[in-house]
């Protein structure tokens, strides 16, 4: 088992984990180790929600200790993508699991659909955590280590609620107007972001359906072997023979269940990251729009002398940079993203096909020491007969 | 009651109920272009193939299936299935065949040979028919009797039939079994002939005194109990396999799905865009090769039909009074039931009254009777653990090809 820290599994004692450390995309030595775990229930007069317990260990030299245990709920991953997103509007932030899943859900806190969010959360941090910039965010640092009540109080500093209704409203404005001149290269970004999204939300399908469907056979198969059994009951000379033939089926069931189990730790976590993936990025490629549109629109009054031209071609200069900016800061994050995205969903499918090889060599296995039983069995019987 | 019924045996020289004679005799007769067959004994044979002396003599294949069209009784054009039944005799020392004859039965022509061959030998196992409609269906196997996998999986069944009366030491000497083979015209209307039908009756009343005597023989008792289980079990064994092979198809198939995605995402993909390509491909194959899986496991099926047939077959034998009854009167009052049931009893007295002085013919009778259903729990007993080793087979077969497949599918993931 590779001690990828976004195994959620890995254990918890830094040592242990600095010596075992698989390499990303960062040579250095990694500095900040995050679990999520323990899901707890917490129950007030007005809600019901669940916290989860997040542990971080770090040898940095701004984290005034070297480990700390706090407890958040969803509200507060929101709350710091939000923050995220605000202070580096063109990088790719790794994406949240849902809120809530309609589909198929009966409540809202049943045992499977916490257990698929920790994993998402403790991905989440850990992505953060490997970005060479995000990493060192202020709120990220707060989140991980400040008490529930110095949390609080935080999350209330900051822009209030009318500004930010004020910057959505003129971000909605300025997309509205449309983007002329995104160049070429983000043109190309945008498009594949497109294609990539279809398809990756296909292969999201069709993998909850293979799942659904092995799920559905072993259902069937769970009553296909006791059937053998049964009928052994009632016969003599195929007794064993009958028996033996349930035992096989028996074990092809195991197999399956543990195939099926694979699929969902290996395949269908990556895939649905990667839709939740491909949703952010089309947020991202319309942040870095809004703000080519802001240069654009200034320009554009400039150029046709519409309001007060004495300040614009300051702000412009401004404007330029933050365009600037923001473009090579995507360029980059886009090439990093490109190259994780690869090397995710490529293990992520030689997982896969690695559990079916192992399923079938088992079931192979099972089988085959059947027909010898069965053929030594015959050569046991013929050299009796003979006088 | 009417007077006791000619003995039904003597008619048509069907083989008599005396254990085996000389095998050879009518077997040379039969065949029609050897000497008499006294001379050709099958001295020094051991004793499987002595139960088997037609199937070295002759061969018998069912090895076409045509579609035809025609008119039926009432003179309405109707489709049906055609089946060419070919029969070779074999030289003796060299094993070459010679074509001897070749004809077309349908379906109901086998039906028709079936239902003679259940009343002339009442104390026989006689093998049953391939299925008449498609049963146990999953829901991607077609329900229709002019598929052609089902049709081809019938011939294989008729062939089957035939050969088992071939290879029976009693039935594979019947006159009508021979005519079945060689005459194509006519042969229905020597059937009909025979006056089976009439005998059906008496034949089942007779059959059902036997069982019905004050202490019936505990074999037979237990041999009912044996083929009500073996029936249930089958059945409910083939209702869960059909239902697993449609779930196997579903798990197989959806995987084709990934096929099409990654042939479409490599488009836009530069270094993963081979990998997807042909992982892909090999989807694609994984998802196919559930056909021809499916349908040898179909093949196996049919083995544990014939046995659920056959054991559908036993337990009509062993049919109760009451059975008999509703079959007979159908629905009427119950005081016209009881009146009838009255004489029935009467009869079924008389009946047993006549066992009874026919003491000795009746333990011949059940000699015989049972005789054949050991040969029979034999024939079942290897044919069943062949049936059992051959889905072992099926299914290692199958495993080998799902390795294949994900280990170059693997191969192709990890150069992406």
């Amino acid at each position: 088992m590779d001690m990828n820290s976004f195994s959620p599994m890995m254990p918890t004692s830094p040592l242990s984990m600095i010596n075992q450390i698989k390499f990303e995309d960062e040579p250095d030595l990694k500095d900040l180790f995050i679990t999520v775990d323990e899901p707890e229930s917490h129950v007030t007069t007005i809600e019901t929600f669940i916290t989860y317990r997040i542990i971080t260990k770090t040898s940095r030299g701004e984290f005034d200790s070297s480990e700390f245990e706090v407890r958040r709920r969803y509200q507060d991953f929101l709350w710091l993508k939000g923050k995220l997103e605000e202070a580096h509007p063109t990088l790719i932030i790794p994406p949240l699991p849902e809120k809530f899943i309609v589909k198929g859900m009966v409540e809202r806190f049943n045992d499977d659909f916490i257990e698929t969010r920790r994993k998402a959360l403790h991905k989440f941090l850990n992505r953060i955590a490997d970005h060479p910039t995000l990493t060192f965010n202020e709120d990220f640092k707060i989140f991980l280590t400040a008490q529930a009540w110095e949390l609080s109080s935080h999350k209330k500093q900051g822009p209030g609620l009318l500004s930010r209704m004020g910057q959505t409203v003129r971000a909605v404005a300025s997309s509205m107007r449309g983007v002329k001149n995104r160049p070429e290269e983000f043109m190309e970004m945008n498009n594949f972001i497109e294609l990539f999204s279809q398809k990756i939300n296909l292969i999201d399908k069709i993998s909850q359906r293979i799942y659904k469907e092995e799920r559905e056979y072993f259902d069937e198969m769970k009553e296909y072997g006791p059937i053998h059994i049964l009928w052994s009951a009632s016969e003599e000379d195929l007794v064993d023979t009958l028996k033996d033939v349930a035992g096989c089926i028996d074990r092809c069931c195991k197999a399956t269940e543990k195939r099926m189990s694979g699929l969902s730790e290996a395949l269908l976590p990556v895939v649905h990251e990667y839709v939740l993936y491909s949703e952010m990025l089309m947020g991202v490629m319309k942040r870095r729009d809004q703000i080519q549109a802001e240069l654009d629109s200034k320009v554009e009054a400039l150029t046709y002398k519409k309001t007060d031209t004495d300040l614009l071609p300051e702000e412009i200069g401004k404007l330029e940079d933050k365009v600037e900016c923001a473009n090579n800061a995507l360029k980059a994050d886009w090439e990093r993203w490109k190259q994780n995205m690869q090397n995710d969903i490529k293990l992520a499918f030689t997982d896969m096909a690695e559990e079916n090889i192992h399923y079938y060599e088992q079931c192979l296995a099972t089988w085959e020491s059947f027909l010898t039983s069965q053929t030594n069995l015959h050569l046991e019987e013929t050299s009796e007969d003979k006088p | 009651m009417e007077q006791a019924p000619r003995d039904p045996e003597r008619q048509l020289q069907p083989a008599p109920l005396e254990p085996l004679g000389c095998p050879d005799a009518g077997l040379g007769a039969a065949v029609g272009k050897e000497a008499a067959g006294a001379g050709e004994e099958d001295s020094g044979v051991d004793t499987m193939t002595h139960n088997n002396f037609w199937l070295k003599k002759i061969e018998i294949s069912v090895s076409e299936a045509e579609k035809r069209t025609g008119r039926n009784a009432m003179n309405m054009q109707e489709t049906y299935t055609a089946y060419l039944i070919e029969t070779r005799s074999v030289e003796h020392t060299d094993g070459q065949s010679v074509l001897t004859d070749s004809l077309w039965r349908r379906y109901s022509e086998f039906e028709l040979l079936r239902n003679y061959l259940l009343v002339y030998y009442p104390h026989i196992v006689v093998p049953p028919l391939p299925e008449k409609r498609a049963e146990f269906v999953w829901h991607k196997l077609s329900a229709d009797n002019m598929d052609p996998d089902f049709v081809e999986r019938r011939r294989i069944g008729l062939e089957n039939f035939l050969l088992r009366i071939a290879s029976h030491p009693i039935l594979c000497r019947d006159k009508i079994f021979y005519l079945f083979l060689t005459q194509e015209g006519n042969w229905k209307e020597t059937v009909n002939e025979t006056g089976f039908q009439l005998k059906a009756d008496s034949r089942l009343k007779a059959l059902n005194a036997t069982f019905r005597v004050k202490n019936p023989d505990k074999r037979f008792t237990d041999l009912k109990h044996y083929s009500d289980e073996l029936q249930s079990v089958i059945s409910h064994l083939l209702r869960v396999r059909a239902r697993v092979a449609d779930r196997l198809y579903g798990v197989y198939k959806v995987h084709g799905n990934y096929g099409r995605v990654f042939s479409e995402w490599s488009a836009i993909e530069k270094e993963m865009g081979d990998g997807l390509q042909s992982a892909g491909h090999h989807m694609d194959v994984y998802a196919s090769s559930i056909d021809d899986i499916l349908e040898d496991e179909e093949h196996y099926a049919d083995q544990l039909k014939e046995y659920l047939f056959y054991a559908e077959a036993l337990t009509v034998r062993t049919f109760s009074l009451k059975g008999m009854t509703t079959k007979l009167f159908g629905q009427e009052t119950p005081e016209q039931r009881e009146a009838r049931i009255k004489v029935l009893e009467e009869q079924i007295n008389e009946g047993e009254q006549q066992l009874k002085s026919k003491n000795l013919e009746g333990r011949e009778f059940v000699k015989n009777a049972w005789a054949d259903i050991e040969r029979f729990k034999e024939q079942k007993n290897r044919d069943l653990k062949e049936a059992l080793i051959s889905y072992a087979v099926m299914q290692i077969s199958m495993c080998k090809k799902g390795i294949q497949v994900w280990t170059n599918a693997k191969e192709c993931f990890s150069k992406m």
